[in-house]
C-alpha cells in the first residue's frame, strides 16, 4: 500500500467516489442486459473460463468440507447418542451455509483476481481506451459477460458443491460412524425444506454477482502500472471475499426472520 | 494495391470544402491541479492534416483524447464532424466514434486478440459483415501497411513498429473521415517511419481524410508539407517547388498548454517568435 498522508475529509471524498464508481458499475451491469448489443459469444467464453475451470477445485473443495462436517457432527451427535442424525446436519450445513460461501470464496480467489487482472492490465495499456474509441462499450463487452456467467455458473457449482459434500459427508459417516448410506442419504434429503434450499440458492446468485462486479471495479480502477495491477488484484479477492461472507449473514438473517426458524 | 472504394469518392465529392470537421473552442483541462490545456482553440479543415507540436508533456495526448471524448475537458467546448462532443453522453458518443479513428501513442493493441481479430474489431462489433468480406478487408487494410504475412500472429510476436502498423491498419478498416495520429512515428526507424509517412500522406491526398497527427519529429511534418501521393504511381512524391501551398497540411505549436503557433509551412518559415524559430532550426 501506498503511504501517502492524505485529509481526512480527502479520505472521505475518496470512499465516497469509489462507492459511487462501484454502484455505477454494479447497476450498469444489470441494466445492459436489457438492451443491445450483447455479447453471447463473450459471455459462454467466460462462462466456460469460469464453469469448467472452478470445477475440479469446487468438486474437491465440495467433498472433503462434507467430510470434514461429517465428521465434527459425528463426533458430537455419538455424545449424546444420535448419530443417526448425521445425514441431517450434514445436509444443512452444506445446502444452507458451507456449499455456497466454501464455492463463493473458492471462485472469488480464482475469478475476481482474474477479472480485476484482466482488466487492469487493459486499463494501464490503454487497451480499454481503445475499445471505447473503436465504438465498443467496455462495460458491455466486458463487465456483463462477466456478472451474467459467474452468477449462472456460480450457482450451477454451488449445487455440485452441495452434491459432493453430502457424498463426502455420506463417505465420512459410514467410514468413522458406521451409519447405513441408505438412511444417511433418506435423512439428509427429507430435512431439506422449500426455505433451505432457497436461501441455499440465492446465495450463489447474490455471490456471483459481487464476484463479477468487486473484479470489474478493481480492474476498471486500476491506476499506476503493474504494480497497481497487482494492488487491484489482492484488492479484488480481499473485498469479494469479506462482502460474501457479510453478505452470507445477513441473508442468512433475512431468511429466518421471512420464513421463521 | 486496391483503388479507393466508389462510396468513399462520392462522400469525398459531395463534402464541401472548407468545412470545419474538428473545432477546440477555448478547451482547458487540468489533472489535479496541475494545468495541462490552458484555453485551446483551433480549428481542422475538412482534408486536411494539421501536425501538433510540443515538448514531452505538453498534453498533446490529452488532447486526442479530448476530441474523442475519452476525457472530458474542464471547461471549454468541443465539435468534431459537426456534433458536440463536450455536450454528449458516452453512449451517443459511441456512434460518432464509429467515424472517427485514432492510432494511439503505444498501439494499445489487444493483447488476447490475434493480429486478424485486431485489424477486424469494428467489423464484428458493427456484425452484419460476412466473413469472407472480413477476410478480404482485413487482407486489404493490413497490405496497405504492408504486414499482411503477421495476421495470425499475437501483438507480443511482433516489433513495436509493426505494432504501431497494425494499429493503423485496425483504425482505417472502415475508412473513418476523421484520424488521430498520436506519435506514429516516435522511437521508429527512418525507414519504418517513412512508411508510416507514406501512409499518412496517402489518406490525405488520395482518400481526402481529416487528420491530426501528433509528432515529436520536425522533419515528418516537413515531409508531409512538401510530398503529395501520387495515386499513378502508387507513391509519394516531392511536390516542384512553388506549389508548396498546394498540400492541405498545417501545423500546431504548443506550450505551456497555450497554442502559440497555427499556420501553413509558409507561415512557419516567415514566424518572428523566437521560441518556434529555435524549435524549427
Ligand atoms: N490520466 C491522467 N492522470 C493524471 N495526469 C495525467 C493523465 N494523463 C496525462 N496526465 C498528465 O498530463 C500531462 C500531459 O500528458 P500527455 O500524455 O498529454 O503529454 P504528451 O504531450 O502526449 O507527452 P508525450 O510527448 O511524452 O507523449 C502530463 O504531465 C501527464 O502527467
Ligand atoms: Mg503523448
Amino acid at each position: 500500500m501506498d503511504i501517502e498522508l492524505i485529509s481526512p475529509s480527502e479520505w472521505v471524498k475518496q470512499q465516497v467516489k469509489s462507492v459511487q464508481d462501484y454502484t455505477l458499475i454494479a447497476s450498469r451491469s444489470i441494466a445492459n442486459l436489457f438492451t443491445g448489443p450483447r455479447y453471447l459469444a463473450d459471455t459462454t467464453q467466460q462462462a466456460d473460463l469460469i464453469g469448467w475451470g472452478s470445477l475440479p477445485i469446487i468438486v474437491l473443495t465440495g467433498f472433503f468440507t462434507g467430510a470434514a462436517l461429517a465428521q465434527n457432527s459425528g463426533s458430537t451427535l455419538q455424545r449424546f447418542g444420535s448419530v443417526t442424525l448425521i445425514g441431517q446436519l450434514v445436509s444443512l450445513g452444506m445446502v444452507r451455509e458451507l456449499g455456497p460461501v466454501i464455492t463463493g470464496l473458492m471462485v472469488a480467489g480464482r475469478n475476481a483476481s482474474g477479472m480485476a487482472s484482466e482488466l487492469g492490465s487493459m486499463v494501464v495499456t490503454e487497451q480499454i481506451d481503445a475499445m471505447r474509441a473503436l465504438g465498443t462499450d467496455p462495460m458491455r463487452k466486458l463487465v456483463t459477460p462477466r456478472v451474467l456467467s459467474t452468477v449462472t455458473m456460480l450457482f450451477f457449482l454451488t449445487i455440485i458443491s452441495d452434491f459432493l459434500g453430502l457424498a463426502g459427508g455420506g463417505v465420512a459417516s459410514s467410514l468413522f460412524f458406521g451409519v447405513d448410506s441408505h438412511q444417511y442419504w433418506s435423512t439428509a434429503w427429507q430435512i431439506l425444506v422449500f426455505q433451505d434450499v432457497f436461501m441455499g440458492l440465492a446465495k450463489p446468485v447474490l455471490f456471483g454477482f459481487i464476484i463479477a462486479t468487486v473484479g470489474c471495479y478493481y480492474g476498471i480502477s486500476a491506476r499506476g502500472g503493474t504494480q497497481g495491477v497487482g494492488r487491484a488484484t489482492t484488492q479484488a479477492v480481499v473485498a469479494s471475499s469479506i462482502l460474501i461472507i457479510t453478505v452470507d449473514f445477513f441473508v442468512t438473517r433475512l431468511s429466518m426472520t421471512l420464513f421463521g426458524q | 494495391m486496391s483503388t479507393p472504394p466508389s462510396v468513399l469518392e462520392q462522400r469525398v465529392q459531395q463534402s464541401p470544402a472548407n468545412e470545419v470537421t474538428v473545432k477546440f473552442e477555448d478547451v482547458s483541462i487540468a489533472f489535479e491541479d496541475k494545468v495541462v490545456l490552458d484555453g485551446i482553440s483551433f480549428e481542422l479543415l475538412h482534408g486536411e492534416t494539421k501536425a501538433i507540436f510540443g515538448v514531452a508533456g505538453s498534453g498533446k495526448s490529452t488532447l486526442l483524447k479530448l476530441a474523442l471524448g475519452l476525457l472530458r475537458p474542464d471547461s471549454g467546448r468541443i465539435f468534431v464532424l459537426g456534433e458536440e462532443v463536450t455536450a454528449m453522453t458516452e453512449d451517443q458518443l459511441f456512434e460518432l466514434r464509429r467515424r472517427v479513428g485514432i492510432v494511439f501513442q503505444e498501439s494499445a493493441l489487444f493483447d488476447s486478440l490475434n493480429v486478424r481479430e485486431n485489424v477486424a474489431f469494428r467489423l464484428y462489433e458493427e456484425g452484419k459483415v460476412s466473413e469472407e468480406e472480413i477476410d478480404e478487408r482485413v487482407r486489404e487494410a493490413l497490405s496497405f501497411v504492408e504486414l499482411e504475412h503477421t495476421v495470425d500472429m499475437y501483438p507480443s510476436e511482433l516489433s513495436g513498429g509493426m505494432r504501431r502498423r497494425v494499429s493503423i491498419a485496425r483504425t482505417i478498416i472502415t475508412h473513418p473521415e476523421v484520424l488521430l495520429y498520436d506519435s506514429p512515428t516516435g522511437g521508429l526507424d527512418p525507414v519504418t517511419s517513412n512508411t508510416i509517412i507514406e501512409l499518412v500522406v496517402k489518406q490525405r491526398d488520395i482518400y481526402k481524410v481529416s487528420s491530426l497527427l501528433v509528432t515529436h519529429r520536425l522533419q515528418d511534418a516537413f515531409t508531409m508539407a512538401t510530398h503529395y501521393f501520387e495515386r499513378t504511381e502508387n507513391k509519394m512524391k516531392e511536390l516542384p517547388p512553388g506549389a508548396r501551398t498546394e498540400v492541405p497540411f498545417s501545423f500546431l505549436i504548443m506550450r505551456d498548454g497555450r497554442v502559440i503557433f497555427d499556420g501553413d509551412l509558409g507561415q512557419l518559415r516567415e514566424t518572428k517568435d523566437e521560441y518556434i524559430r529555435e524549435y524549427i532550426s
